[in-house]
C-alpha cells in the first residue's frame, strides 16, 4: 500500500544520503522526495512516498528512527491528512490546441505562467493523483516537458510534527 | 592556550580513558601520529594492516567492555578498515575509527589519496562524521563515544582532513554530550515485562533463546538467574555463548545451522520463547515461515526495536536494555510467586533428555588422523575452559563453538554477522593486550590464517604470547563441505594448494612453531604449548587434521530447525516426531 512519510531530520550535510542510501540499501521503495529547511534553520522537512506491505513500512519507520540525524517520523496515512503535489508543465499550445489547453488549465484550477507564440507553461498543485489525471486529460502529443515535485504532505486539523 | 587539532584529538582520547590505538600511519594522520608522539597515557599499537587495526580494536572491546579504538590514514588505509568497519556493525561491536582525510580544500578535487570514507563507510556504521571545523573536533569525539556505546552499540567513524589537525584552537572537552535525535531507551515498558511474566508462567514448553545482546548487555547474571529461578531449558546462538555458561545442564548448546539436535528442537517445538537479545537470524531459525508453522507465543527483548519482526512477527515486543528488563521480569515473578507448572515443565524436560540423549555431537574418533573436534576438546580440557577463544571463519569456527562449552561472557570472540576470514589472529592480539594476564588462542584454519598472518609481526612487537590452534585440513573445510552436499563433490578451487611451512613461517617471525600429525602428539603438544616455559611466547600450532571431517548437524538452506541432517550415527536412527500431548510419564 502507498504510504506517505513525514520526516524531521537535523539540517546537516551527508543527512539526506544516509535516509536515501538506507532506502537503497535495504530495497525499499521510493516513489518520491521532497525536502527543504523548515522554519527553524537546523531542521529539514522530507516528505517520502514509498509503498510496500504493513511490515515493510514498519521496518522503513524504525530503520529510519534508527538514523542518529532523524528526529521523528510519522506515517501520514495512519490519520487524517492534507496531500499537494507541484507540477510545471510545458505544452504545445498552436492552433486549436491552443485554445484547449486555456480551458483544461482552468478545469483543473492550473495557470499559465509562461507563454510564447508555440507553447504554455502551466503551473497546477493537487494530489498527485489529481495531477495524473490532468496528464491523462490532455493529448499526450503535446507535452513537451513535465516537473513535479514529488508529493509534501500535513497532518489536518491540531495535528502537528514538531520536536 | 591554543593547540593544534592533532593534539586535541589526542587530549580527546585521553579524557575518554582510552589505553590502546590500533592504527597505521600515513600522510593525512602524520600530525596525529607526531602528538600522539608527544604523550605517553596511551599506547599506540602499530599492526601490519590496517583490517587488522579494526579486528584488534574490535576484540579488545568484545573482550574488556571498553569502545575500541582504531587511527589510520585517507585513501588506502581508511579502505583497509572497511572490512574491520563491517565486521563490527554486523556483531554491534561500540569501535570508534579514525581516518585521515586529505585537507578540506582538497576535498572533490581527487586529491593524492582521497576517497570519500564518511560515503563508503555510510551502509555500516552505526554513525559517522567528517568534521571540516576544528571547533566541533572535541565535541565530535564525545559523540563518537557516546553513540558507540550507548543504545544497541556499534562502530563510529569519525574522518578528519589533514588540515584541521593542523590549525589551532582552545582545547574544552565537554562533561557530556546530549543529541536530540538519538535517546536510547534502557527501561521496558512494564505493562509488556507483566505480559512476558503471565505467558511464562503458563508456558507448557518455555525456552529462553540468549543472544549477542546479553553480551553487549553484560545481562549474564540475570539470563542465569532467570533460567535457575525457574528451572527452564536455554539455549545461546554463536554470538551469546558463555552468556549462559555452557557447561551447565540446563544449557542445551547453540542452536542453529550449526547447532545441537536438542537445542533446535527445542526452539521448533517450545510453545513460549523469550529471546534476549537475539535478533532471529537466518542462520539461527533458517525459513521463519516453518518456524512458526508450530505454533508459539515469542517475547523479544531488544534494545533496537529494528530487530523487532524484522524477520518474526512476535506476540510481546519489549523495547530496551536486557539487563533492566531481566531485572523487573525477575523481581515482578518473584514478588507474584509466579512460575510454571512443575509437572509440565518436568515433560518438556523428559522430552528434552531424550533429544539430549542421542548426543548429537558425537563423532568417530580415530587413532591415525588427527580430529578436529578433539583438538577443541583436548584444548578445552588443557586451558580449564578458561581461555578466551578467538576465531576465524569456517569449519574450525563451528568446532571452537560446538567443543568448547565457553563458562562465561566475553571469553568467545568470533566474527558471527558478516563472517569475516583474517579475524582471528588480530583479534586474538586485541583480546591478549586487553587481558595481560588470560590465557588467549586462535582456533583457526589454514585459509583464513593467511588472510592476516603478517599479525605474528605484530605479536612479536607486542609480546602478545596468544597460542595459534590452525585445525589445518589443507581445504577451505567450510566451502568444501557445501561442495559435497550440494555441487557432487566438484571441489572447485577449495584445495589450499601450495601450503607454506607454517612451522617455518612462525619461526621467521620469532615465535615457536610446531607441527603434530599424530593423534597421540596432540595432547602432548597442546600442554607444552600451554607450560610454564612457553607462557611468555606465541606458540603456532599446525594440527593435520582429517580432510573430509564434516560439521554436523546441519540445516541447510530452506530447511526447518527439525529437518536437520544428522550425524552419521544419528542417521539410523528412528526417531519419533514430536507430540505435543505425548504422556511423558511412560518415556522413562
Ligand atoms: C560459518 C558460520 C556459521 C554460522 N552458524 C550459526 C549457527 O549455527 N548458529 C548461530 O546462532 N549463529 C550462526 N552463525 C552466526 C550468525 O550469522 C549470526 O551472526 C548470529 O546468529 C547472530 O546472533 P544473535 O542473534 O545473538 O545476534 P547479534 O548479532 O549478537 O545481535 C544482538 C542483538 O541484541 C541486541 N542488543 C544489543 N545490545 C543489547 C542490549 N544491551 N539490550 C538488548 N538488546 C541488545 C541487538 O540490537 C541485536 O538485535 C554463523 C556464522 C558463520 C560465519
Ligand atoms: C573474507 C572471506 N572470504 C571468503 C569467505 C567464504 N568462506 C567461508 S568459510 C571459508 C573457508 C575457510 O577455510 P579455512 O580457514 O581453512 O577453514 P576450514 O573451513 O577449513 O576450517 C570461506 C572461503 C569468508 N567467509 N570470508
Ligand atoms: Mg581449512
Amino acid at each position: 500500500m502507498r504510504h506517505i512519510l513525514s520526516i524531521l531530520l537535523e539540517n546537516e550535510a551527508g543527512a539526506l544520503s544516509r535516509v536515501v542510501g538506507l532506502f537503497s540499501a535495504r530495497a525499499y521503495n521510493i516513489d518520491s522526495l521532497t525536502v527543504s529547511t523548515t522554519e527553524d534553520p537546523t531542521l529539514s522537512r522530507m516528505t517520502i512516498v514509498t509503498h510496500g506491505s504493513d511490515e515493510v513500512i514498519e521496518q522503513i519507520t524504525k530503520q529510519l528512527n534508527k538514523l542518529i540525524e532523524v528526529v521523528k517520523v510519522i506515517d501520514l496515512n495512519e490519520s487524517d491528512h492534507i496531500e499537494r503535489e507541484l507540477m510545471l508543465i510545458k505544452v504545445r499550445a498552436t492552433g486549436k490546441d491552443r485554445e484547449e489547453m486555456k480551458r483544461m488549465a482552468d478545469i483543473f484550477r492550473g495557470r499559465i505562467i509562461d507563454v510564447t507564440e508555440k507553447t504554455y507553461t502551466i503551473e497546477l498543485t493537487g494530489t498527485s493523483e489529481k495531477l495524473g489525471a490532468f496528464i491523462e486529460a490532455i493529448d499526450r502529443s503535446v507535452i513537451l516537458e513535465t516537473v513535479r515535485t514529488g508529493a509534501s504532505g500535513i497532518g489536518r486539523g491540531e495535528r502537528i510534527l514538531k520536536i | 592556550m591554543q593547540i593544534s587539532g592533532a593534539e586535541i584529538l589526542v587530549r580527546s582520547l585521553q579524557e575518554e580513558g582510552v589505553e590502546f590505538v590500533f592504527g597505521y600511519p600515513g600522510g593525512a594522520v602524520l600530525e596525529i601520529y607526531d602528538a600522539i608522539f608527544k604523550q605517553d597515557q596511551f599506547k599506540h599499537v602499530l599492526v601490519r594492516h590496517e583490517q587488522a587495526a579494526v579486528h584488534a580494536a574490535d576484540a579488545y572491546s568484545r573482550s574488556c567492555n571498553k569502545v575500541g579504538v582504531a587511527l589510520v590514514t585517507s585513501g588506502p588505509g581508511a579502505t583497509n578498515a572497511v572490512t574491520g568497519i563491517a565486521t563490527a556493525y554486523m556483531d554491534s561491536v561500540p569501535m570508534v575509527v579514525i581516518s585521515g582525510q586529505v585537507p578540506t580544500p582538497a576535498i572533490g578535487m581527487d586529491a593524492f589519496q582521497e576517497v570519500d570514507m564518511v560515503g563508503i563507510t555510510r551502509p555500516c556504521v552505526k554513525h559517522n562524521f567528517l568534521v571540516k571545523d576544528i571547533g566541533e573536533l572535541a565535541t565530535t569525539i564525545k559523540k563518537a563515544f557516546y553513540i558507540a556505546a550507548t543504545g544497541r552499540p556499534g562502530p563510529v567513524v569519525v574522518d578528519i582532513p589533514k588540515d584541521v589537525t593542523q590549525r589551532l584552537a582552545e582545547f574544552h572537552y565537554p562533561e557530556s554530550v546530549s543529541i536530540r535525535s538519538y535517546v536510547p531507551v534502557t527501561r521496558g515498558h512494564p505493562g509488556q515485562i507483566k505480559k512476558a511474566a503471565s505467558l511464562l508462567a503458563e508456558a507448557r514448553r518455555p525456552y529462553i533463546y540468549i543472544g549477542g545482546g546479553a553480551v553487549q548487555g553484560n545481562a549474564s547474571a540475570e539470563v542465569t538467574e532467570l533460567v535457575r529461578m525457574l528451572g527452564l531449558p536455554c539455549t545461546n546462538t554463536l554470538m551469546g555463548l558463555g552468556a549462559y555458561p555452557g557447561d551447565d545442564r540446563q544449557c542445551l548448546g547453540m542452536l542453529g545451522m550449526h547447532g545441537t539436535y536438542e537445542a533446535n528442537m527445542a526452539m521448533q517445538y517450545c510453545d513460549v520463547l523469550i529471546a534476549v537479545g537475539a535478533r532471529f537470524d537466518d542462520r539461527v531459525i533458517s525459513v521463519p515461515s516453518h518456524f512458526l508453522a508450530q505454533p508459539k507465543k515469542i517475547v523479544h527483548i531488544d534494545i533496537d526495536p529494528s530487530s523487532i519482526a524484522k524477520r518474526v512477527k512476535v506476540d510481546v515486543p519489549i523495547v530496551g536494555d536486557v539487563k533492566h528488563v531481566l531485572r523487573d521480569l525477575i523481581d515482578l515473578m518473584k514478588q507474584n510467586g509466579q512460575r510454571p507448572d512443575a509437572a509440565n515443565l518436568a515433560g518438556w524436560w523428559m522430552q528434552i533428555e531424550q533429544w539430549r540423549s542421542y548426543n548429537s555431537l558425537l563423532y568417530t574418533p580415530s587413532s591415525e588422523l588427527i580430529k578436529p573436534q578433539y583438538v577443541v576438546q583436548k584444548l578445552y580440557e588443557i586451558t580449564g575452559g578458561d581461555a578466551i577463544i578467538t576465531s576465524d571463519v569456517g569449519q574450525h569456527q563451528m568446532w571452537a563453538a560446538q567443543y568448547y562449552p565457553f563458562k562465561r561472557p566475553k571469553q568467545w570472540l568470533n566474527s558471527g554477522g558478516l563472517g569475516t576470514m583474517g579475524f582471528g589472529l588480530p583479534a586474538a592480539i586485541g583480546a591478549q593486550l586487553a587481558n595481560p594476564d588470560a590465557q588467549v588462542a586462535c582456533i583457526t584454519g589454514e585459509g583464513s590464517i593467511q588472510m592476516n598472518i603478517q599479525e605474528l609481526s605484530t605479536a612479536k612487537q607486542y609480546h602478545t604470547p596468544v597460542k595459534v590452534i590452525a585445525l589445518n585440513n589443507r581445504y577451505l573445510g567450510m566451502v568444501r563441505q557445501w561442495q559435497e552436499l550440494f555441487y557432487g563433490t566438484r571441489y572447485a578451487e577449495s584445495y589450499m594448494d601450495a601450503l607454506p611451512d607454517f612451522v617455518g613461517i612462525a619461526e621467521a617471525y620469532g615465535h615457536v612453531g610446531m607441527k603434530i600429525e599424530n593423534p597421540a602428539d596432540v595432547e602432548g603438544a597442546l600442554r607444552e604449548a600451554f607450560s610454564p616455559a612457553l607462557k611468555e611466547r606465541l606458540v603456532f600450532m599446525d594440527f593435520r587434521t582429517d580432510q573430509s571431517e564434516n560439521v554436523f548437524p546441519m540445516i541447510q538452506n530452506g530447511k526447518g530447525l527439525d529437518q536437520m541432517d544428522l550425524p552419521p550415527h544419528m542417521r539410523e536412527l528412528q526417531i519419533a516426531p514430536f507430540e505435543n500431548n505425548r504422556d511423558y510419564g511412560n518415556m522413562c
